[in-house]
């Protein structure tokens, strides 16, 4: 696509990101309020020598995305709810095999089957603690059909870089609200690759690097040693010393938390003053930037801070964000997923609540958001 | 040192790699031997190949001991991750190796359609009729009536027979053999090597420490015996009523018909996009 402003859904836009980052490999089982990107990604990925391939379930897309993936291409799958549970599994092996991907999780309202074309915050949790055993997980959640674009690149950025799989963790509304959405310069777009060994000798050491080791992909004579069972650097089986999983736990825990800084951003807006400040991500978000706008047309003193990587949670800047506020009110279309972390950082003396939507699965009234934040703040 | 001999196969087997985790009398390394001189005979680079190891017995055959690419997976995915890997780098000889409780119970979907879809990849399923690894519990090709950990009072269900699931999928090559019949099962193994599309190669295989104990055969050698004295081909099949096959394992190759490969036909699909967007 050429360079240029568009009037664009947020699917659309992540496939259009997806390509542009150097995606070749894209697998999908249908699923509601993601279709879209599917649709995109079957039209664009023939022309670019890439693979679109619809697999029997989710449980092989996201299969087939990590072998897709050992083979050196940049792959990626979309998914809501339901999905996104029967893709746990493999996600932990992705987590423990260092193997970079993108999975994108379009929220909608569960649990079960729920409403399939409802926006909701459902799945915060799953994503950061959907597989079992004790890992750590990217997450970001965009607020806008531009971050749909941005963050899927950002996305594949991190799972290069950390060698790990990124959820890009959208909800219904930005996934299909359709909006103005700036396609850059193809050359203005930073694009991160994986390191790949040169030699076998590097390439023996093809795991368990606190830095990130070149990834021995498949079929380049490196007779790599990929498991899921607990290994050494090697990629050995190790699976009866307690020292090797606890050095496998303690480093891919170690590679992303470490890095917190560079991988979750946030966003302030207003906040340099402010007495109240709201807590949003993703489509709650919009109505939150409406709200602070309103009630500074009304002299109230309020901004809004915005995580924009959820996992690792940024907890460094959120604190710094909230130094000096004095209440803080948090809106998630959830019960209250994110709300613990946050209730973490803000600064002693403030208070804190909740707020979710007055209805869960529709987005919250800019009105009820705002009787909220003046009838405290008074 | 002098007369000191290498096994013409070791330079297959990964360096450091020198214990096993199978049982005594297991059939994998008669399985690990017949694929490692297939693949010998058939002249492929080892470096051109990959092997994507499912959960269970049949995992360890490649995984650590070839010397060769392998990526061990989760249980019952090692086909869905292949196809990955096959459309990823079609260059690749892509292998599985799996066992029945992993290609047929919790993996069932991934077989039928990677069979469906005709993507080169090369299945080798180890049939040993019960879940070893876990302790001998009963698995969808287990024997009717037969009692295990799991089914103390004879099993009720029928067993699947895996190689007619896979022809019905619409599987291009689908042979079974037993551990007893090494030479035709390497041939076939070649065979499948050496062609396009999808091939299963099911290959009976004795579980002597929890099938055979449980059939009351717990030597190796004899539960072989028993294999040799229960086959019949595909053959002399064709000429027996069901009654007389009931107990018997019918062995050879039953299917060999060629369609288009999938990898294939995306390479004209890219070459169709591409004149298109020109």
């Amino acid at each position: 696509m050429n360079p240029g402003t568009y009037f664009m859904q947020g699917n659309e836009a992540c496939a259009l990101a997806a390509v542009a980052a150097g995606c070749r490999f894209f697998a999908f089982y249908p699923i509601t309020p993601a279709g879209e990107i599917a649709e995109k990604m079957s039209q664009l990925l023939p022309r670019t020598r890439g693979v679109y391939i619809q697999m029997e379930d989710e449980i092989a897309a996201i299969g087939s995305v990590i072998g897709a993936s050992w083979t050196g291409l940049k792959a990626m799958t979309a998914t809501s709810g339901p999905g996104f549970s029967l893709m746990q599994e493999n996600i932990g092996y992705a987590v423990m095999t260092e193997t970079p991907c993108v999975v994108v999780d379009v929220m909608r309202a569960g649990p079960s089957t729920g409403i399939v074309s409802a926006p909701m915050q459902g799945d915060v949790l799953q994503a950061r603690r959907g597989s079992h055993g004790e890992y750590e997980i990217i997450a970001l959640a965009p607020y806008s059909a531009q971050e749909m674009f941005d963050l899927t690149i950002r996305a594949f950025n991190l799972a290069e870089q950390y060698r790990t799989p990124v959820i890009v963790l959208a909800d219904e509304t930005v996934a299909h609200m359709r909006e103005e959405v700036m396609i850059p310069e193809e050359s203005s777009l930073e694009i991160a690759n994986r390191k790949v060994p040169s030699t076998v000798e590097e390439a023996a050491h093809g795991f368990l690097d606190p830095s990130v080791a070149p990834m021995p992909v498949l079929g380049k004579g490196f007779a790599a040693h990929v498991t899921g069972s607990s290994h050494d650097e090697f990629g050995m089986r190790q699976a009866s010393e307690p020292e090797a999983i606890d050095r496998i736990v303690r480093t891919i825990h170690h590679k992303i938390v470490s890095h917190t800084d560079q991988i979750s951003g946030t966003e302030r807006m207003m906040l340099e003053d402010a007495e109240v400040a709201l807590v949003a991500y993703g489509s709650c978000a919009r109505t939150a930037e409406y709200v602070v706008k309103q009630a500074r047309k009304e002299g109230i003193r309020v901004g809004l801070l915005r995580p924009i990587g959820l996992w690792p949670f940024p907890a460094r800047q959120m604190k710094e964000a909230l130094n000096s506020v004095k209440r803080v009110i948090v809106l998630e279309n959830n019960l209250g997923q994110l709300f613990p972390e946050i209730e973490r950082v803000v600064p002693e003396g403030a208070t804190t609540s909740f707020l979710p939507p007055e209805t869960l699965a529709t987005l919250h009234k800019p009105d009820y958001v705002l009787k909220h934040v003046m009838g405290e703040a008074l | 040192m002098a007369n000191e001999k290498t096994h013409p196969l070791s330079k297959y087997i990964r360096k450091g790699a020198q214990t096993h985790t199978h049982c005594p009398g297991c059939g994998n390394g008669l399985i690990a031997q017949s694929f490692l001189r297939a693949i010998d005979k058939a002249g492929i680079s080892k470096e051109k190949i990959v092997c994507v190891a499912g959960i269970g017995c049949s995992g360890w055959i490649p995984s650590p001991f070839f010397d060769i690419d392998t990526l061990h997976v989760t249980h019952g995915r090692p086909i869905a991750f292949a196809t990955g890997v096959k459309l990823g780098n079609p260059e690749l000889e892509v292998v599985v190796f799996t066992g029945d409780g992993d290609a047929s119970a919790i993996g069932g979907n991934h077989l039928i359609h990677a069979a469906r879809r005709n993507i080169g990849v090369k299945v080798i399923c180890v049939n040993n009729m019960i879940y070893g690894m876990t302790g001998g519990e009963v698995a969808p090709t287990t024997p009717r009536g037969m009692k295990t950990t799991t089914t103390p009072f004879g099993n009720l269900e029928r067993p699947f027979d895996l190689s007619k699931l896979v022809i019905a999928a619409g599987g291009t090559y689908v042979a079974r053999w037993t551990t007893y019949h090494i030479a035709s099962l390497v041939a076939s193994m070649k065979k499948a090597l050496t062609r396009n599309g999808f091939a299963f190669l099911e290959v009976l295989s004795q579980c002597p420490v929890h099938f055979g104990r449980r059939i009351g055969i717990t030597d190796p050698v004899e539960m072989m015996r028993w294999f040799q004295k229960q086959s019949v081909t595909i053959e002399m099949a064709q000429g027996m009523k069901e009654q007389e096959l009931s107990d018997k394992f019918v062995v050879g190759e039953f299917q060999d018909v060629e369609a288009p490969e999938l990898t294939r036909l995306y390479a004209e699909l890219f070459e169709a996009a591409s004149r298109d967007s020109n």
